[in-house]
């Protein structure tokens, strides 16, 4: 077969199919659909979104969710077998015992951190552990920005509302109140460490729409949100000398029957394990969207293999809304290099329409993400209206020159810098062409259950960020992701030093909750060589992997 | 119909499967090859230098983050057969070409200071305590050329030298704190972390607190959303849902 000609990043066939988009672009300057009522969100959902279709879920058969429904790859790892031997690792001389130990160094970890600090742990009483460096994580990764409700015509209480109705009503409230709550704090905090965020020349904050939004909310620094945010805290970090480790990732916890009482730790170089004593327990360890649920690609970091949730279930915690995946409206679907990363919904907020081969406007651009999501698959795959790509996908395009129009010459590249750098890489010019879309696997909206404080099930156990659940019901809005960690990562680190003040003592180190685990596994019939957690997904290339032999 | 919408998912799983599970050798139709650390394979041509590294058996437990751009954990130096430079990219985000030597830097090993931010004060005097090395920059714009981001780092640097925060701040925004420009720096800075008190010191000093939000934080003090916010909390999914459809949304 011929190589395909390349014009502007474009083969010569989808360039012609983006005359379409040109055609339509000045009528549908003025022109927005209309938002879909509540019994059309349903009737879309139902129809099209990966939740709501049959398969790919499947009951899980052990623990305290016994009987709760999951996605086959998230019931694969729950149901595997630990990666050590309970009956002969030597565990009982810890090489480190500290009062708090935090697993992440995402938003969520990095603020715990700070503010178990600010209350009184001392930085030496602290570790924080990372699978890879220090803030490596879906945080970092965050672009389009941060909710908080901080102007005259917003209040709390409609940030409240919009974050439960996105949820479908199931939130945890309690836990939502805090978040809406302390979403100001959070900004006043961040600001004052030094993180910039988007200003209007009369210095108030720049506040965007987004999907699902009653309000302007959005408070974004560039497209670099979670970036910014995260060196931000990062730095502060270091600059009060917390210890922390990089590249030892959290194999399994240690018990002493009921608390959570340390951890072995795995020198991904030289596989030695190390074992962590500790008095409390933060988990920060971040989602799923590596285990490529449905095989949906993902706008996630590369460690993001659910290893939290897997171990936290091994000691008793409990889950939530496990049945719900965030599948993000605009993942990039062509060029081949960058299917399935993220385009932020920035792009819809600052006016981008998603088009059809014909170029026509099909959906209120700002539905919340399940919704949205739900209506480019059928305008995809029922409707026919997709544009199909060199290597077989289908998407949807994204005007983005449109967002240039509405907004300015130059808006794109002075508040989209990551999309605009991305995009130019690969050869496309996002100011001048449309962009190509599909959904890409996203989020875990449900995870481990907590209180507003962080608290679990398991006294000495606390999580925070994307690995719990409950804040955002079966559907997370945009900007709440950041917010949730910022929030929650803050709290657990203060409610654990208040937990500390308690002077609760070093308990045994023990594997006897893998021993149960693993006659869970043989009571329920599960004969299985899974072993979890993964740490990283499978990419090798299989021609190598079917020639590998293991000799050291 | 059922039926249609297990289809349907199948029909997406199908679509994604050769950048899900890996690209299967019998739809590859144009081959390259490429060194790794010295030793040369054949990749299929048009994937990115990490996943080409991943199809030749490499599995990542360093330089590899995000795989998007936006963490800086894959720099790589690489050299095109035939060219003398030496040339530096994120593996993520940039293309595998024939005939590409490369290596992965696993970690770079610069200096980084403490300080306490609140008791600097904005400008030169903050670098002159904490980084007086700044000084040292020979303008050669080596740094600049490095930069996978293609921010000008020696002008931020300029910037940070002349006291200008706002601007250090501005320019440098686009970090991503790879580390490229202080292994290329033959004054033997580390740029990107300079830039890192810049704007910390820009965001803080040179920002003040918008008064809206000093106003939200005032009455959230006074408790003003409280007894509203408790009532929203015993309500009834059925009465919540009539609150969220009739709630009016703001125009742009």
């Amino acid at each position: 077969m011929a190589e395909l000609k390349f014009i502007g990043g474009y083969p010569e066939y989808m360039r012609k199919l983006i005359d379409n988009v040109n055609k339509t672009r000045s009528q549908r300057k003025d022109y927005t659909p209309k938002a879909m009522s509540m019994a059309e969100r349903e009737e879309v959902l139902k129809l099209c979104h990966p939740d709501y279709a049959p398969g790919g879920k499947r009951q899980i058969s052990i623990g305290p969710n016994t009987g709760d429904l999951a996605p086959n790859e998230v019931v694969d790892l729950l149901e595997a077998n630990p990666l050590i031997d309970p009956d002969t690792m030597q565990i009982s001389n810890p090489d480190y015992s500290v009062d708090l130990l935090i697993i992440g160094g995402g938003l969520a970890g990095t603020s715990a951190a700070l503010l178990a600090n600010d209350n009184g742990v001392k930085t030496e009483n602290i570790l924080l552990v990372n699978k890879l460096r220090h803030g490596d994580s879906n945080s970092m990764m965050a672009q389009g920005g941060t909710q908080a409700a901080d102007r005259e015509n917003d209040s709390p209480i409609l940030h409240y509302i919009d974050t439960i109705g996105g949820g479908h009503f199931a939130n945890k409230s309690d836990v939502v109140e805090a978040l809406v709550n302390d979403a100001p704090l959070v900004m006043e905090w961040l600001s004052s460490l030094g993180a910039i965020f988007d200003r209007e020349s009369d210095g108030s904050f720049v506040e965007k729409s987004f999907g699902g939004g009653s309000r302007k909310r959005m408070h974004a620094c560039r497209d670099y949100t979670g970036l910014e945010e995260l060196r931000v805290l990062r730095d502060e970090f270091r600059c009060r000398g917390i210890p922390y480790l990089e590249y030892y990732p959290v194999i399994e916890f240690l018990t002493d029957g009921n608390r959570v009482t340390g951890a072995v730790l795995y020198n991904l170089e030289t596989g030695e394990y190390k074992i962590i004593q500790a008095k409390a327990i933060i988990l920060a360890t971040g989602g799923f969207g590596r285990l490529h649920i449905r095989g949906f690609p993902t706008t996630n970091h590369y460690g993001a293999t659910a290893d939290g949730v897997i171990l936290a279930y091994r000691v008793g915690a409990k889950l939530r809304d496990t049945e719900t995946v965030q599948y993000h409206p605009t993942g990039a679907a062509f060029p081949q290099q960058i299917i399935g990363l993220l385009l932020t919904e920035k792009l819809r907020g600052m006016g981008g329409q998603p088009l059809n081969i014909d170029g026509e406007a099909f959906v209120f651009p700002l539905e919340p993400r399940d919704v949205e999501s739900s209506a480019f698959i059928r305008e995809c795959y029922i409707k026919e209206k997709g544009i199909v790509t060199p290597t077989g996908m289908r998407g949807v395009w994204l005007d983005t020159p449109l967002i240039d129009l509405k907004n300015g010459a130059g808006a794109i590249e002075k508040e989209l810098p990551a999309m605009f750098r991305m995009y130019k890489r690969f050869d496309i010019d996002m100011r001048k062409d449309p962009v190509l879309v599909f959904p890409t696997l996203h989020y875990q909206n449900g995870g481990v259950d907590t209180d507003p404080w962080g608290r679990t099930n398991i006294e000495s156990l606390w999580v925070a960020g994307e690995i719990s659940g409950g804040v955002h019901g079966k559907n997370r809005l945009m900007g709440n992701s950041t917010l949730d960690c910022l929030v929650f990562g803050r709290r657990s680190g203060k409610s654990t030093a208040e937990y500390l003040k308690s002077n609760p003592q070093f308990g045994k180190l023990t594997l006897e909750h893998l021993k149960k685990y693993k006659k869970m596994l043989a009571d329920a019939g599960i004969k299985t060589t899974r072993k979890a957690p993964i740490l990283f997904p499978e990419y090798r290339g299989k021609a190598v992997l079917a020639r590998r032999i293991d000799i050291f | 119909m059922a039926e249609e919408k297990k289809n349907i998912m199948d029909e997406i799983a199908g679509a994604n499967k050769s950048v899900v599970t890996g690209i299967d050798e019998k739809d590859i139709q144009h081959w390259i090859y490429i060194s790794i650390m010295g030793k040369k394979y054949r990749v299929p041509a048009g994937l990115t230098i990490m996943q080409a590294m991943e199809f030749a058996g490499y599995r990542f437990i360093r330089s590899c983050g995000c795989r998007a751009g936006f963490c800086g954990a894959c720099t790589t130096v690489y050299r095109i057969e035939g060219d003398y430079r030496l040339k530096t990219a994120l593996a993520c985000q940039t293309r595998a070409e024939d005939r590409m030597y490369l290596v992965q830097i696993p970690f770079t090993p610069a200096q980084r200071s403490d300080y306490d931010i609140n008791k600097l004060t904005p400008g030169i005097e903050a670098f002159l305590k904490v980084y007086p090395e700044i000084l040292k920059c020979l303008g050669c714009n080596s740094c600049t050329k490095a930069c996978p981001q293609d921010i000008d780092v020696m002008e931020y640097i300029a910037c940070g030298k002349r006291g200008d925060m706002e601007k250090m701040a501005g320019i440098s925004f686009d970090c991503i704190q790879c580390g490229l420009c202080a292994i290329r720096c033959p004054a033997e800075l580390a740029q990107y972390n300079y830039a890192q008190l810049g704007r910390r010191l820009y965001g803080k000093y040179g920002e003040p607190l918008p008064e809206h939000l000093k106003k939200r934080l005032e009455e959230l003090k006074q408790g003003k959303f409280e007894s509203e916010l408790k009532r929203l909390i015993t309500l009834q999914k059925e009465e919540l849902r009539k609150i969220y459809t009739s709630r009016d949304i703001e125009k742009e």
